[in-house]
């Protein structure tokens, strides 16, 4: 590894705090791929996936004497249908039916711990453990059934859970075990089953948590419903910067249902016996304080210069020659809002605390990091806390669930011995998630005499993408008591992961480039980790400037893009994009035009290519998709509708962020604070037709493809809108002021 | 409080509750009715949509002293996990979910076209749905599963019906 040149880094290397924070040079443009193969040298006896950190087969698998299996999974189901594809996993290794195995999710009292269920690394983690697992699970118990059996390993046909000798005597997996458990350590040489055998794993599984979901069920942890279950609801200060001057309890603790007024700092809550009565109180609550709100926020100047007033630390993260002489350079910078999660369902949490002990049950996606931030901010034993996930609304990132998990630990602690219930308000929710970083990226390249990019210069500015918890000063409530806990001091995630200038390398053959991404410690607004963190900002500017370029050079963006690109996958992916979308033929209607963009998500995980066709009406600003072709490699596919449920889904989702989603704040508080004030995509205006195809590569390796749509969908909409306005929009969204915007700056309508 | 006497889903319910109160939280606590779900309390999103009447109402904003005698349903009178209705069925064909939160309400919102509108155009099918949100992106399926649904529901209906 290259040691940095930058001082400020060299300082960070020294102290450990980014410790192999970089990969540059021969890594690239297949860091994923090449990384892996360097690591595998140095840790030959490492385990597969998440079984490296919990290798014990009875923490992922058990089964009891009546043959039924249990599978443990330290990840949540997030909506993402993972829950299924692990059970696919694991049914497949053990040749069980998938509705005989129960799989429990993220449980701090029950399951291994694999950290948050984040980054598209599911599968990879988890997915990859339970496959080893599982494989070898079922090699020892077929041994045992030889062995007990009298007969070769060889003679014995497995199905679903039962071996069956040539003579027709039988065991099951309950038999042999007996009700005891493989307590042993994985070795990790079991192999598992051939892909062209597979009857359960990449093949069509309903999803198992759909029946309930549509049919009224329990399904979240909104819907749980405690004996003696009290509701409770915190009244949040008008802005992050308010001073509370007084407040009046004594009036709202005398109303109806009223259980307890809470008050510790600015930290406001009321606890009643019903939940519509601890609304109201919580009205009268706010009614009755008194607040100071200074401004805290920078005035109202353009995004970009609000973003770039942020203290950075340059860190460069590809260093690759120096800028030739000559050449056709272009320079262009892009902009991305703050944006919201926006779940549908506002964060809620139920938490009780009895005999010493408290239980939470949470929506977040780290049960452990929580259970850690949660024991320091009630100064306990950790042994003290369990936390068990139960489903959420969509998060799709760090949003309101680990925060209303404490606001309901507290509230549990001044109201012992009852479980107490606590969900957000919308206004909770919009005004109070931690938000998808504003960002500001430049780009400056040059051409060469035969349109190659011969120099790359990129930028990325951006505040922190991961503020999650695993200590106390990250959690909302905890900074608002009267003893505050500080926020710790944020950190990028390092490369080739990345946070804000995650993707910010492109996935191009270019001979000499330079990426440098400016870390903000410091945001004046709360930010962590919304879905793909800086690839939805970098793909768009990368993606948009190669279309830039692709003109400047008179070619084709497809063919532009093919001829930068020396991965076969990649290139597989973009032809295949383009041919099913009919690229070559395509002829534009009245205002429509088509986009092109392709990305390797954090060039390690999936590859997806999506051509699309928007239509825009320049006189009212409104677009909309009409069609859109994804083309994606996600190594081997374990559930293919599930896939595609989450590539489709990207791309409206990312439609809906780059024409339409942006946080507006004064130089108080943020402003949007429901769904009038920050529209997301409504049914009119989601496209007419979205076809993904799917490049299957059995036995290679799980892609997290979870985010993979994010940033391509949103180029390749910036680049069939600059086609269809004949202006080229650089800041998002990409919404209807602006795009009315592109008739007074030029160009044919 | 006051006792109102709810029609929900064929049966009739006393319910002991202030006249405020929205319908929302009386199905959701009161007759523990996960279905219609709190989004926004403010009629924006769609989540807590029910039938009032045959007609869709949110009811997050209806408080349950307007209710009267006017019969609501929701997602649980149409069908269960176990033996689900015809549009919650094509739903579960179209793999039509996600996180799943919005739903119910889509399911609700759909059976309020359908019942009335046999065979709705794709225009009108996405002008109705158009209330109600979905932060996963899974509007092409639900759009699929709300044809599907018309058609289940077609050949469930006796001639003459149709």
């Amino acid at each position: 590894m290259s040691l940095p040149h930058d001082p400020a880094r060299r300082r960070l290397l020294a102290t450990g705090a980014l410790t192999l924070a970089f990969h540059i040079g021969p890594a690239w443009p297949q860091g994923g791929d090449k990384r892996a193969g360097k690591q595998g040298d140095k840790q030959a006896n490492k385990l597969p996936g998440s079984l490296d950190k919990e290798p014990w087969l009875d923490a992922w698998i058990r089964i009891d004497a009546d043959n039924r299996v249990t599978v443990f999974t330290g990840k949540a189901e997030l909506g993402q249908g993972i829950k299924t594809a692990l059970l696919q996993v694991a049914a497949e290794e053990l040749q069980v039916a998938p509705a005989r195995i129960t799989l429990v999710t993220a449980d701090t009292g029950r399951t291994p711990d694999e950290g948050y269920t984040a980054g598209s690394h599911s599968m990879q983690d988890s997915g990859t453990a339970l496959r080893h697992a599982a494989a070898e699970v079922r090699t020892i118990l077929t041994s045992m059934a030889a062995q007990r059996l009298q007969v070769p390993v060889a003679s014995l046909t497995l199905a679903d859970g039962m071996l069956t000798a040539a003579d027709g005597r039988r065991v099951t997996y309950g038999e042999l075990l007996e009700g005891r458990q493989l307590h042993r350590r994985a070795d990790g040489k079991a192999t598992p089953r051939e892909a062209r055998l597979h009857t359960v794993a990449g093949k069509a599984l309903r999803r198992v948590d759909i029946p309930a979901k549509v049919g009224g069920g329990i399904a979240y942890v909104h819907d749980l419903r405690l004996p003696k279950m009290v509701h409770a609801r915190v009244v949040r200060p008008p802005a992050p910067g308010a001073r509370l001057l007084g407040v009046d309890t004594a009036a709202v603790a005398r109303l109806p249902g009223v259980l307890k007024v809470v008050r510790d700092g600015r930290f406001l809550a009321v606890i009643a016996d019903g939940e519509y009565r601890a609304v109201k109180a919580a009205a009268a609550l706010a009614a009755a304080a008194r607040w100071e709100t200074p401004a805290t926020l920078p005035a109202q100047l353009s995004l970009r210069d609000q973003v770039l007033s942020q203290s950075a630390q340059a860190l460069p993260i590809l260093e690759r020659g120096t800028a030739p002489t000559g050449g056709r350079t272009l320079r262009a910078t892009f902009t991305r809002p703050f944006q919201l999660h926006g779940a549908i369902g506002p964060s809620c949490a139920i938490a009780r605390f009895d005999a010493g002990r408290y239980t939470v049950w949470t929506h977040s996606q780290g049960v452990f990091p929580l259970r850690a931030a949660l024991a320091e901010l009630l100064g306990v034993d950790e042994e003290t806390v369990r936390c068990i996930h139960a489903e959420g609304s969509g998060c799709y990132g760090h949003n309101g669930a680990d925060d209303v998990a404490a606001d309901a630990a507290l509230l549990a602690r001044a109201f012992p011995g009852r479980p107490v219930r606590v969900q957000w308000m919308r206004e909770d929710e919009h005004g109070w998630e931690p938000l998808g970083p504003g960002m500001v990226a430049t780009v400056e390249a040059t051409l060469d005499a035969r349109g190659a990019i011969a120099w790359w210069n990129y930028e990325v500015w951006s505040p922190s993408h991961n503020t999650r918890p695993g200590k106390a000063g990250n959690l909302l409530a905890a900074t608002h008591l009267a003893r505050p806990f500080t926020p710790p001091p944020a950190k990028p995630i390092p490369q080739p992961e990345g946070s804000g200038d995650r993707n910010a390398i492109p996935y191009y053959v270019l001979p000499q480039a330079r990426v440098v991404h400016h870390f903000q410690p410091h945001s004046f607004l709360r930010t962590s980790a919304l879905r793909s963190l800086g690839a939805y900002c970098n793909v768009f500017a990368i993606e948009s400037f190669m279309d830039e370029l692709a003109q400047a050079a008179n070619a084709d963006p497809v063919a532009f893009r093919l001829r930068h690109l020396d991965d076969p996958r990649a290139l597989e992916v973009v032809r295949l994009a383009a041919s099913r979308f009919g690229w070559d033929g395509y002829r534009a209607g009245p205002r429509r035009a088509r986009g092109f963009a392709f990305a390797r998500y954090k060039n390690l995980a999936a590859y997806c290519a999506i051509a699309l066709e928007v239509e825009v009406a320049r006189e009212t600003g409104f677009a909309r998709i009409t069609r859109a072709v994804a083309a994606v490699d996600c190594g081997e596919v374990v559930n293919p509708d599930g896939v595609r449920n989450q590539i489709e889904g990207g791309i409206v989702q990312s439609a809906s962020w780059t024409l339409l989603e942006q946080v507006r704040f004064d130089q108080t508080q943020v402003l949007t604070r429901d769904w009038a004030a920050y529209p997301i995509l409504r049914f009119n205006q989601v496209p007419e037709r979205i076809e993904v195809h799917l490049v299957d590569r059995p036995g290679m390796p799980f892609l997290g493809t979870g985010e993979a749509s994010q940033g391509p969908a949103a180029a390749a909409l910036a680049n069939a809108m600059a086609g269809a306005c004949k202006v080229r929009l650089r800041d998002l969204p990409l919404d209807r002021a602006r795009v009315r915007g592109t008739q007074l700056s030029g160009g044919q309508g | 409080m006051s006792t109102y006497r709810l029609q929900v889903n064929g049966r009739e319910h006393a319910v002991d509750t202030d006249p405020d109160t929205p319908l929302l939280y009386v199905l959701r606590n009161d007759l523990q009715l996960n279905g219609a779900k709190f989004g926004c309390g403010l009629g924006q999103c769609g989540s807590c949509t029910v039938l009032l009447d045959g007609a869709s109402a949110l009811s997050c904003l209806v408080p349950v002293s307007l209710v009267g005698r006017r019969p609501v349903r929701t997602v649980e009178g149409l069908g269960s996990a176990a033996a689900p209705g015809a549009v919650q069925r094509a739903f579960i064909e179209e793999q039509a979910a996600q996180c799943g939160y919005c739903i119910a309400g889509m399911i609700m919102r759909a059976t309020a076209l359908l019942e009335r509108e046999p065979a709705p155009s794709e225009e009108r099918i996405r002008s109705h749905m158009a209330l109600n949100l979905c932060r996963c992106g899974t509007h092409m399926r639900i759009l699929r599963a709300v044809r599907r649904a018309a058609q289940l529901l077609r050949a469930e209906a006796p001639k003459g019906e149709r």
